[in-house]
């Protein structure tokens, strides 16, 4: 055999072995409901705004608290908190990817992200929005057609 | 039915030229096939020239297709829905190039563009690969313009087509405002464009100067491993399994310099702009464009191993296929949607994976079985590489190099295959394995120009490298016993691994600068290789120190923050807010929010923050912005500013401003029934209503009837610090319904409006949002000797380019030899 094909080997065996350990600290997508089920461990819970609860976050008092409710699918709650500056536009998001652990009867998350099912289709939504708003706000642009510069 | 004011002709055209361009592509390739497969030298040129025509045919389509849809951006043709969707009129000219590629069909034409002019090289220069060559182009090309074809093939939609109308493409449909006696059932009125005043603009995100310039870089990149692969699928199909080497080392040189180039601007533009807090975060989109070129490099290698000892010919056919595999699997994941909850870009799925899955499996499959089918008949070397050459240990580099692209692309893909969630700590998953791939390649690139082909004899090695080891011991001591580099956040381990890595990229810098001398007598022509593994060093030693070094200066230390107990026992956190006007305690400096200013047409605002150092030293303003409930995008999308010495940037970004929907809905309304010349008291001065004035025509630009009536009360206010404002608050009289339009003086915290006006009685209402206090939060970071980082991709690209520029006049030389 040669010296090339064993270190090949090896480097081979290596990345296996790399790709195990990184397959073995991968972690798991969870509801609400599983993520209370394995406190302290480490989850990304998939789960919505609920809109329907205050979101606490005053810049002046603390700029690195934030907390609200999420919300999933099966209808489950819990309370987030976020040490950590409120994300842009919490308030516009479809859906949450939180990332974090369950802990003392709150969700202490380390990182949010903001999920659209496409931000394509959101984009959409947005500017359907808009026409739609300003179409009925303005029932006057209707009737007059009104050459476009 | 015709509707009033569309534009239709520049879509026709539009059509016309992609179809055009389909059709062209598929002749070439058909005509580069025969020709390539001919027997006959004129029937190879009989075929050939009409592979040229229709090749030409094609450029000029696809050049038309740009020029038509670019036209119909600049002219704000809204009723085209990519004009639309990715323009309005405030959109600024400089960046219409931006929006042009914002889309994803865009972005296809971008890349089919840059085929376009590469295969033109490809003609002028390709001599006997040009049919061969230029037939795999044509199909990949074909193949492309299915990608904005936008037609359907029994019921199934193939592309998506950029000339597409509003109103055919959905959106409109659920506006009933837009539809006959407003039922979404009924067709669209005939003056609905009427309605649509505007675009939906580029995402504010995007508006900025490096998504004009790095996208064309990035697809040049992208678009560029078609050549190295087209030459092995050609040398594969022609059995012709070594010549085409010399032809295709320029092409892969050139791929690697310019997708290098592209993936580090976009680098550059994460670090500058976007609020990413670094300029690198192992995110799916980033590693996908990086696996293709780690895999193009380690095919330029062993090209190199080939054509020096005649070994790792096999596995130089193999690299070339995968990288262009890569670009293409690539752009599968970006561009699909299945990555999309571990990635912080938005990825845009326009329902063609079934596509693009095609495209792939097309592109990857049948190449590789080639590949297979041809393996034992590619030449090998039957003699083993000696461990004192160079061949041996370039190729143990490549290896390694390919194999941490491969580890780096499974890790990315798993989630979108497998039921797992990515770890706990992403970016650390990727820096505890990359580093020992940093620390085994710097050293390598150092060592190995020190060894000849074939065989090395002892003495000569260490004559030559004991000088440049020295010294690259001397200065990596001094940088890690003075350097305080000390990140221990994962433990002393990966400390240690990290002051390897230091060490070996300082070995690869001064090696490969000291073997221009040394092993080049100076001859920077011939040095393209050792310039640009001395970047490559520099890339190293930047990343390594950046990453390692980086501080946030934002820990909130200022008197303000009243935390809340429960988990303030962690770390502090990394936000700050500054209340106008009050200088706070920032680690190192003093920091003032001293004002904001807003762009003239635009919800865009600059904030001015400025920083003293406590030393009395440095002083200098920031000026970070941010759009504000941007075109329906509710929330703030922030951009960083920084400040650069040469060995260091002082970078900040706001993270959070005070809401304002929040702060004016606590103050009420006060009212009051007022006279012209009244005067009221508010807590910051007075104000005087002058006159009123009824209107019988208002401007419909804010969108009302043209025979509605108005009321427009002029009011003085002046503050006690003598500055005077005018507000000009309406009441709208509109079929029998009156709305109220207060207006604001911002820098007073006063609304104003008008309840009712009864001859010159007029009710005033007017309010003070609670004097809230006016403040931002921000994050700060320092980011040192981040321009090595920068300094060395800059020498990697023009090491590569010499080398290219250098092995192309090689070629020409001995063409025009033979």
């Amino acid at each position: 055999m040669k010296k090339i094909h064993i270190i090949l080997l090896v480097l081979i065996a290596g990345s296996i072995a790399v790709l195990i350990s990184f397959l073995k600290a991968s972690t798991t997508y969870d509801t609400i409901e599983t993520a209370k089920e394995k406190p302290g461990k480490f989850v990304h819970m998939i789960a919505k705004l609920d809109r329907s609860q205050p979101i606490e976050y005053d810049a002046v008092k603390d700029p690195n608290y934030l907390s609200f409710t999420a919300v999933d699918s099966l209808g489950q709650t819990v309370k987030v908190v976020y040490r950590n500056a409120k994300p842009d536009n919490l308030e516009g998001s479809e859906r949450l990817v939180l990332k974090g652990a369950y802990e003392n009867n709150h969700f202490e998350c380390k990182e949010i992200m903001m999920k659209c099912p496409s931000k394509y289709k959101d984009d959409m939504k947005a500017a359907e929005k808009n026409i739609q708003e300003t179409t009925e706000t303005s029932p006057a642009n209707n009737q007059t057609a009104e050459k476009k510069l | 039915m015709g509707y009033i004011g569309e534009h239709l002709l520049p879509g026709q055209l539009g059509h016309f030229f992609i179809t055009l361009s389909l059709v062209a592509s598929a002749i070439a390739a058909f005509a580069y096939f025969k020709s390539a497969n001919a027997i006959s030298e004129p029937e190879a040129y009989q075929w050939k020239k009409l592979g040229r025509y229709a090749f030409f045919t094609e450029v000029i389509a696809v050049v038309s297709i740009f020029i038509t849809l670019f036209y119909i951006i600049h002219s704000h043709y809204f009723e085209y829905k990519y004009a639309w969707q990715h323009t309005s009129l405030s959109l600024e000219v400089k960046y219409m190039l931006a929006s042009f590629w914002e889309g994803q069909e865009g972005s296809f034409l971008l890349w089919i563009f840059w085929h376009c002019i590469l295969g033109l090289f490809l003609i002028r220069g390709g001599k006997a690969w040009e049919a061969p060559v230029m037939s795999i182009l044509s199909l990949v090309q074909f193949s492309l313009a299915t990608m904005i074809a936008g037609i359907y093939i029994f019921g199934w939609k193939l592309g998506s087509n950029p000339f597409i109308l509003l109103r055919d493409s959905g959106v409109l449909d659920n506006a009933p405002a837009l539809h006959m006696n407003f039922d979404v059932t009924q067709p669209m009125k005939p003056d609905y464009l009427a309605s649509i005043t505007d675009g939906n603009d580029l995402n504010p995100l995007l508006q900025n100067y490096w998504m004009v310039i790095h996208p064309p870089v990035l697809f040049l990149g992208f678009a560029s491993t078609v050549v190295p692969f087209a030459f092995v699928m050609a040398a594969l199909w022609k059995k012709k399994f070594s010549e085409w080497l010399k032809p295709a080392l320029p092409w892969a040189l050139f791929s690697a310099a310019v997708l290098g180039l592209g993936i580090m601007m976009g680098a550059a533009w994460a670090y500058e702009s976007l609020t990413f807090g670094g300029y690198w975060a192992w995110d799916p989109v980033e590693n996908a464009s990086l696996v293709p070129w780690m895999v193009m490099i380690a095919g330029i290698h062993c090209l190199l191993i080939f054509k020096h000892s005649g070994h790792s010919l096999r596995i130089t056919h193999l690299f070339f296929i995968l990288a262009f595999g890569l670009v293409l699997y690539s752009t599968f994941l970006t561009r699909s949607g299945i990555l999309g909850d571990t990635s912080v870009h938005a990825f845009t799925d326009l329902g063609m994976n079934l596509q693009l899955s095609v495209f792939l499996g097309l592109f990857v499959l049948p190449p590789l079985l080639l590949f297979a089918f041809r393996y034992k008949q590619i030449p090998t070397v039957a003699k083993e590489e000696n461990t004192s050459s160079r061949e041996f240990w370039m190729f143990v580099g490549s290896l390694v190099f390919f194999l941490s692209a491969a580890v780096i692309i499974v890790k990315t893909s798993l989630p979108a295959f497998v039921k797992v969630a990515p770890p706990e700590d992403p970016e650390f998953a990727y820096n505890r394995i990359q580093v020992y791939v940093a620390i085994v390649v710097a050293a390598l690139t150092a060592i190995s120009q020190y060894l000849k082909y074939k065989s090395t004899p002892g003495s000569f090695f260490w004559k030559k490298i004991w000088l440049p080891t020295l010294i690259s011991v001397i200065i990596s001591s001094l940088i890690l016993a003075f350097g305080n580099i000390d990140y221990n956040k994962y433990g002393y381990g990966f400390l240690g691994s990290i002051w390897l890595a230091i060490a070996c990229s300082v070995y690869a810098i001064i090696a490969n600068a000291a073997y221009i001398w040394l092993g080049m007598k100076g001859s920077l022509k011939l040095s393209g290789g050792s310039i640009a593994h001395l970047g490559f060093g520099l890339v190293l030693l930047g990343i390594l120190i950046s990453s390692s070094k980086k501080e946030v200066l934002s820990y909130n230390t200022s008197g303000i923050a009243i935390n809340f107990g429960e988990g303030s026992k962690e770390k502090t956190g990394e936000n700050l807010t500054l209340v106008k006007g009050i200088r706070t305690d920032m680690g190192k400096y003093w920091v003032t929010y001293e004002g904001s200013r807003q762009h003239p047409k635009k919800q865009l605002w600059y904030y001015d923050v400025m920083f003293e150092s406590k030393d009395g030293k440095e002083k200098f303003d920031l000026h970070p912005n941010a759009f504000i409930n941007y075109k329906g995008n509710e929330g703030l999308m922030a951009n960083p500013s920084s400040r650069h010495y040469w060995d260091h940037d002082v970078f900040t970004y706001i993270t959070s401003l005070p809401d304002p929907t929040k702060n004016k809905d606590t103050a009420q309304f006060k009212n009051k029934l007022l006279k012209i010349g009244d005067t009221i008291f508010y807590s910051k001065g007075y104000f005087i209503l002058e006159k009123v004035l009824t209107r019988d025509s208002i401007p419909t630009d804010k969108g009302f009837d043209p025979d509605s009536r108005a009321s427009l009360a002029t009011i003085k206010v002046h503050s006690l610090n003598n500055s005077t404002y005018t507000a000009q608050p309406l009441l709208v009289f509109q079929k029998g319904r009156q709305y109220s339009i207060p207006d604001t003086v911002i820098s007073q915290d006063l609304i104003v409006a008008i309840n009712s006006v009864d001859g010159d009685k007029v009710d005033m209402g007017y309010k003070e949002p609670d004097t809230i206090m006016q403040y931002l939060t921000l994050k700060a970071y320092k980011f040192p000797y981040i321009n090595l980082l920068w300094l060395g991709v800059i020498i990697t690209v023009t090491g590569i380019i010499i080398s290219m520029v250098h092995r192309s006049r090689l070629n020409r030389i001995s063409v025009s030899r033979s």
